[in-house]
């Protein structure tokens, strides 16, 4: 019976194909268009790191003084170096680090190669461990290297390629800001996406080539990159950061479970009211305790250009959709003698029905794969844009099932109307104008 | 042309009716919107930067030692000075649409600090001697900087230099004091003050303002003698003679310091790569619009063709009744031009409730009201282009169809 159907839904849109044409490219712009958006919307609101990102936590203070104040406004984004620094020694999180990023001057051993600014995350042990690094070569440090303020340094596995033809380099010596460092980890392949940990340097943008101990960048003076805020006096000498009235570091925190979550909760309330009761903070007590997904929808990250892009596919897409509908109708109206013939025949609404769906049903899902097509060459479109995010617009498995399903339900929506209409026409009306 | 016996056959064909006035009207919701956000976007990247963009290179040096900086920056300024081609070169701290913003807030009265709500926020701009050579920026009133301002201003570490002048854009001094003249006034950032001695035309901030203009133009230039702070070289040249210029100067810089991260770039570069989002964020706009209008074009096409075969046995009757091939014709374009209308009139109305959605959501501004009938209009002319075709094929219809049976 299918196969039937099939094959007189080749052969009705065979028979005009004009119409056919009109809907399948119609099917297949909105679809493509659609799912260009939807796949950019859905690579930038993806998960950075799945299966982790849910037990990491950014809790947030507020030390700031009273100016500005108003009740209810959030707390400060990032952390000062001393609340910074009290939150990792009190260890109350299974793994903890405290990071910010900057810029340091490399200058290679090799004479081919110029200097040139490498990006660097300034962090603590944990933040491997914590954010499950994967490495080619070597490992992270330790507590005692950030304590005695080694010169040791993590290196990306791009720099590793740029600097040592891929080799493994553990060992190796790389000049930072006129010091000698020594290598003792090359990372493995590790990109997440929305770069979460630290949003000042650009959500998407392009990702560090060097880790070193907090300690170490503090000692060296290295350069401070992103967001620094501060208040009252603060501000000023960039060497003396750690004394300043200044918001700079993140902060994160892995907490396995809600009971875990509930008692950090109380801890982090607990440090606020202490402080401001020493009169350390002059606001009132208010801390946020956000896990990676809040804090993004927090922050906002997806661009809102990338959702306002996704709106307007969508409306063009109903656009298209509406324009089927209309086609479609023409269509089988156009059929209505021959369907008259098939009711005075003895075939039943339920089956006429089904056949004219199941011929919109083709026509979407020829329309999907034409869409698809096009889908592709907007994402590649999409790749040729010089925004920090545009390299990421792939399409992954769930797109591709979801460009289908989206196709196929569409117009056999589309075709739920016009197919009602059809099969209810009078036998004996079409007949007898025939 | 009478347009009861059209309604009387629209009313027959309800669903086909609402579809196409339903596909118009969103198409023209979409258009107003889409086209406002490109006017938008067009607007905001063509804004006025009053420095002569076209002659400017900048080449950027870090990681040298700061505290070689006073020497090495006028041995680096002599030594650009000698490439052939160069008319003027100087040292900043960051330059317009570079989105290395140093910013910092004032107030007007002595007791201002940092923190001060009621304060303006603005851009410092650190600059050394010759920097309005070599930019062009044109100065409205007052002077520039002399050598001893530039000379006594350093800022050793600190974030504000320590100078008494400044130099500010003819945007901000309006801003600041509407209806006085800016010269000889002071803004206050407790415990620094600075005196205004001049104020230029309007010049871009590093980042610019999207939904508050004048807010892009709110700039301070403060005299700094060398510093580390000061890593961009300006030069200034003939644009034909950017590329080499910014060659030799790189290759120069590099070895006089050869730790040092060197990078040039034109002004112009700059400038596109500032605006490279927002250019794209067009072009996808304008697609969309285009395959959207052609898409409902097409529609109109199939719809009324559809119309056209149905009724062929009428349309043979009435010219076998008399009625001559420009009837016909008209038929279809005034039916046309009724559906149109009313698609238009439910699209201007989405169009401005879609409107207000995205200013809720998006912080767009208030769509101009000509927008509206733009809109209404190019769909009107899109509709009828479209259903010439149709509406011929039906002209031709020969009246002898009227005696055959079907």
């Amino acid at each position: 019976m299918l196969t039937y159907y099939l094959d007189l839904a080749f052969r009705s849109l065979k028979r005009s194909r004009m119409l056919t044409l009109l809907m399948v490219l119609a099917i297949a712009l909105g679809i493509g268009a659609c799912m260009t958006t939807l796949t950019v919307l859905h690579v930038l609101s993806g998960d950075p790191l799945p299966g982790r990102s849910g037990s990491l936590y950014y809790p947030q203070l507020d030390p700031r003084d009273m100016e500005g104040y108003a009740p209810g406004v959030e707390p400060a984004d990032q952390l000062s170096w001393t609340d910074g620094m009290n939150l990792l020694r009190a260890r109350r999180g299974t793994l903890q680090a405290l990071m910010t990023g900057g810029m340091v001057p490399l200058q290679p051993a090799q004479t081919n190669i110029d200097p040139f600014h490498a990006d660097a995350r300034y962090t603590t042990a944990d933040f491997f461990p914590m954010f499950g690094v994967p490495f080619q070569y070597g490992s992270g440090w330790g507590a005692a290297e950030d304590d005695s303020r080694a010169r040791v340094v993590v290196i990306s596995s791009e720099l590793n390629n740029k600097l040592f033809g891929g080799q493994n380099s553990v060992g190796k010596t790389l000049r930072l800001q006129e010091a000698d460092f020594r290598i003792i980890g090359v990372l493995g392949n590790w990109r997440p996406d929305p770069h979460f940990y630290d949003l000042y340097m650009g959500a998407y943008a392009s990702y560090e080539e060097v880790y070193l101990p907090l300690s170490t960048s503090r000692d060296l003076h290295m350069q401070h990159d992103g967001s620094l805020d501060c208040w009252g006096d603060g501000g000023g000498d960039r060497d003396k950061l750690e004394q300043s009235t200044c918001v700079w570091l993140q902060f994160w925190v892995q907490l396995d479970n809600p009971a875990a979550v509930a008692s950090y909760k109380s801890f982090l309330q607990h440090y606020a009211e202490d402080q401001h009761a020493s009169g350390r903070f002059a606001r009132p007590a208010v801390i946020r305790l956000r896990n990676v997904q809040q804090w993004l929808d927090f922050k906002q990250v997806v661009p809102s250009d990338t959702r306002l892009q996704a709106w307007l596919a969508l409306g063009f897409l109903v656009v298209c959709l509406i324009n089927t509908v209309g086609l479609m109708l023409a269509k089988f109206m156009r059929r209505a003698g021959e369907l008259g013939v098939r009711r005075a025949l003895g075939a039943s609404r339920r089956a006429l029905f089904g056949q004219l769906l199941l011929e919109s049903g083709v026509v979407g899902f020829v329309g999907g794969v034409l869409g698809l097509l096009l889908a592709f060459l907007g994402l590649w479109l999409v790749r040729q844009q010089p925004s920090d995010y545009a390299k990421l617009a792939h399409m992954d498995s769930v797109m591709l099932l979801a460009t289908f399903v989206i196709a196929i339900v569409a117009t056999m929506l589309a075709g739920l109307l016009p197919a009602w209409r059809a099969c209810h026409v009078a036998p004996a009306l079409q007949l007898k104008a025939q | 042309m009478e347009i009861r016996p059209i309604f009387a056959s629209l009313r027959k064909h309800r669903i086909p009716t609402l579809l196409i006035v339903l596909q118009i009207a969103l198409a023209c919701a979409v258009l107003c919107n889409a086209v406002f956000m490109i006017s938008k976007r067009v607007s905001d990247i063509r804004l006025p930067n009053a420095i002569d963009e076209q002659e400017i290179s900048v080449v950027d040096i870090q990681g040298t030692d700061p505290l070689q900086a006073a020497s090495e920056t006028s041995r680096n300024l002599a030594a650009l000075r000698g490439i052939g081609g160069v008319e003027a070169v100087s040292v900043v701290h960051t330059m317009p649409l570079s989105q290395h913003n140093w910013g910092w807030s004032f107030g007007l009265s002595m007791d201002s600090v940092l923190s001060d709500e009621h304060n303006t926020n603005v851009t410092l701009y650190f600059v050394n001697q010759d920097f309005e050579k070599v930019l062009g920026t044109r100065l409205l009133q007052g002077r520039y900087f002399n050598s001893s301002e530039y000379a006594d201003s350093t800022i050793g570490g600190g974030a504000l230099p320590h100078t008494h002048v400044v130099v500010i854009t003819d945007t901000l001094a309006r801003q600041l004091w509407p209806d006085q003249p800016a010269l000889g006034k002071t803004l206050y950032s407790k415990p620094n003050y600075y005196t205004v001695v001049g104020v230029v035309a309007d010049v871009l901030r590093p980042d610019v303002y999207t939904s508050n203009r004048d807010k892009s133009y709110d700039d301070v230039f403060l005299p700094l003698s060398p510093d580390e702070v000061l890593h961009a070289y300006i030069l200034r040249s003939a644009p034909m003679d950017r590329d080499r210029v910014i060659r030799e100067a790189v290759a120069k810089l590099q070895q006089l310091s050869p730790q040092a991260v060197v990078e040039g770039v034109t002004y112009t570069s700059m400038r596109e790569k500032y605006f490279a989002n927002m250019r794209s964020m067009v072009w996808i706009l304008v697609l969309v619009c285009v395959v959207m209008l052609a898409v409902t074009a097409f529609g109109i096409v199939g719809l009324t063709s559809f119309w056209v075969g149905q009724r062929r046995r009428q349309i043979g009757i009435r010219r076998a009744i008399g009625a001559t091939r420009g009837d016909i014709l008209n038929y279809f374009r005034t039916e046309n031009f009724l559906l149109s209308s009313a698609g238009v009139l439910l699209g201007m109305l989405l169009a401005f409730g879609i409107n207000l959605y995205l200013m809720r959501h998006y912080e767009l501004d208030r769509m101009p009201w000509y927008y509206l009938p733009g809109g209404a209009l190019a769909l009107w002319v899109i509709g009828q282009l479209a259903v010439i075709g149709p509406a011929m094929r039906a002209a031709s219809v020969p009246p002898v169809v009227a005696t055959q049976s079907n």
